[in-house]
């Protein structure tokens, strides 16, 4: 009997059973698959935090690190803490105005082939491994001259850039070209039309961007070792020194003999930790403000 | 065929155009063409167009009329691989050339586009935008009601001028843009496809100000809806599309003409087709 073309054998399908299995069985390892990695960082950050109680106090966010203590003394790791501010403050001065200059250029000036053959050099600068870098600005900034905060701040700006440069390209590439007619249409020269009315529109998505940026530097050792790691204790905002930083501190202490150095690297490392969700999050929430305003504007 | 049966049926309230002689000319269009890469839009189009009438350009989709008003203010200079050869003299100055300031040529001739395009500030704001940015600061409060009266917006947002141009519904955005674009005092008005958008309350009001504000400025309209055509313009242009050898097709201008005898009496087979629904 032929139901519209379909036989009665065509609806009781050779082997279903077998079928709904495999069918369960890879729905079952992708759902799994999810669930490592949302566990993988529930377990870094459980580890971590669970390693770091013992540290995690004010002394952490007050006290400098003390060079060679004997015995228990009261030390924290605020040198660090402050000398990563000032790394991390100055890379982003460095690579953020750069990064939307280029940006700004490749999507509002750049002819089309220009545009895509410098997003490639982008992206294959945001593919130089860290080290790479490191080793580079070692060359050019340390050698002869002594490590700095700058040399440092350098190195990170210079993987800073291509995030940046890409990030704000897109949020760039949303704002409608219909905003950018209205405004030329009235005789509006191209820079202000840019400064006025592109600009502004993307100003929630090239936070976003550059908080993520931050968030992806911030955290990063290689380059600093290189060019900012052999450093005094006592605090310092000058950057014309090595500026001790949360990264080389971690990977200092944990090399150390005295536990207590270890519980206080992972102290450091939570704080690390932390700091970049806070910002990956208040990231997320810039993105989606900023997204629900350019569709508003069609 | 001495008599068509014409699907157009309007009314207007144009008076009689004066003889073409006593027109002031405000472009006079020679032997344009225009190019995408390698693909013509838009080839040999020649036509003056008058000052303080409404001229519609008239035609089936991919005909070109759209690049053909943009190349009016420089607007395709935005687009890469775009190139033109031919004349555009305005007030008898050529505006083609690359020495040619195309802000200063936009500054004067002014546009709207087919899907309305506020900027994300307030109703005032966008109004005074353009204004300020182009040093006309004095009684900008005077210059603001000004433009949205003419544009048939005041009544409409005299109490909300604060509040978010993107909250108007679409028909008042349009000639919220209208406003925005008359605010800066240009000589000529391009309107792309203005009321492609809009409900046909919307498209009247729209029709109503062009015809109203004609005294002051020049408008140049494409449209698909050739009513709107014949109920608005003083001349119409018809564009058709031509085919070449290996599948190539570009736009030209057919027939240019006052309105009435182009729904009425046109002289290209064409055209004639076109407005009495045959075409294609």
């Amino acid at each position: 009997m032929a139901l519209h073309g379909i036989t009665r054998a065509d609806m009781a399908a050779v082997n279903l059973p077998r079928r709904k299995a495999v069918n369960r069985l890879m729905e079952g390892l992708t759902w799994l698959a999810a669930i490592v990695g949302v566990a993988l960082l529930v377990i870094i950050v459980w580890s971590v935090a669970r390693r770091a109680w013992g540290a995690l106090n004010l002394d952490l966010f007050t006290k400098d690190q003390v060079l060679f203590a004997i015995g228990p003394v009261h030390q924290g790791l605020r040198n660090a803490f402050v000398g990563s501010l000032v790394l991390v403050g100055l890379a982003t001065a460095m690579a953020l105005p750069v990064g939307i200059l280029i940006a700004i250029y490749l999507t509002e000036y750049a002819r089309p082939w220009i545009r895509s053959s410098v997003s490639l050099v982008l992206d294959v600068l945001n593919g130089i491994p860290a080290i790479v870098v490191a080793i580079f600005v070692f060359g050019l900034f340390v050698v002869g001259h002594g490590q700095s905060g700058y040399a440092g701040a350098f190195a990170l700006a210079c993987l800073m850039l291509p995030l940046v440069a890409r990030s704000v390209m897109e949020v760039l590439l949303l704002v409608p070209s219909s905003l950018r007619e209205a405004s030329l249409g009235l005789g509006v020269p191209r820079w202000r039309t840019v400064l006025a009315i592109v600009l502004p529109q993307a100003m929630g998505g090239i936070i976003t961007g550059a908080v993520l940026a931050i968030a992806r530097i911030a955290g990063e050792t290689a380059p600093l070792l290189f060019t900012s790691s052999i450093v005094g204790t006592q605090i310092s905002w000058d950057a014309s020194h090595a500026l001790q930083s949360i990264p080389v501190a971690i990977f200092e202490l944990s090399e150390s003999p005295d536990p207590a150095d270890h519980s206080r690297a992972w102290a450091g490392a939570f704080v690390l930790l932390m700091f970049i969700l806070l910002l990956s999050l208040s990231a997320r929430w810039l993105a989606a403000r900023s997204r629900r305003r350019i569709s508003t504007s069609r | 065929m001495s008599t068509i049966e014409t699907s157009v049926r309007v009314q207007t309230t144009r008076e009689p155009l004066p003889p073409r002689d006593r027109l002031e000319r405000v472009f006079g269009v020679e032997n344009l063409d225009a190019i995408y890469g390698s693909k013509p839009a838009v080839k040999g189009v020649t036509m003056d167009i008058y000052k303080n009438l409404v001229t519609a350009i008239i035609g089936p989709s991919g005909c070109g009329k759209s690049t053909y008003i943009r190349c009016l203010n420089r607007m395709n200079d935005l687009i890469p691989g775009f190139t033109q050869t031919g004349t555009i003299r305005y007030h008898g100055q050529d505006i083609t050339g690359g020495d040619v300031d195309p802000v200063a040529v936009r500054r004067h001739i002014g546009m709207v586009f087919q899907r309305p395009n506020p900027f994300p500030k307030s109703v005032y704001d966008n109004v005074a935008w353009g204004a300020k940015v182009l040093g006309m600061k004095k009684d900008m409060d005077e210059r603001v009601e000004r433009a949205l009266t003419q544009a048939a917006l005041w009544d409409e947002v005299k109490d909300r001028l604060k509040s978010s141009a993107l909250a108007l519904s679409g028909g008042q955005q349009q000639r919220l843009c209208i406003a925005r674009a008359i605010a800066v005092e240009p000589d000529v008005v391009l309107m792309d496809e203005p009321a492609s958008a809009l409900d046909p309350i919307a498209t009247q009001a729209i029709e109503q100000l062009m015809h109203d504000l004609k005294s002051e400025y020049t408008f140049v309209i494409v449209t698909h809806n050739m009513q709107q055509a014949a109920r608005v313009a003083d001349m119409t242009a018809f564009f058709s599309i031509s085919k070449g050898s290996e599948g190539r097709r570009w736009g030209e201008l057919v027939e240019y003409d006052a309105t009435e005898k182009i729904f009425t009496a046109p002289s290209d087979k064409r055209t004639e087709d076109y407005v009495t629904g045959r075409f294609g």
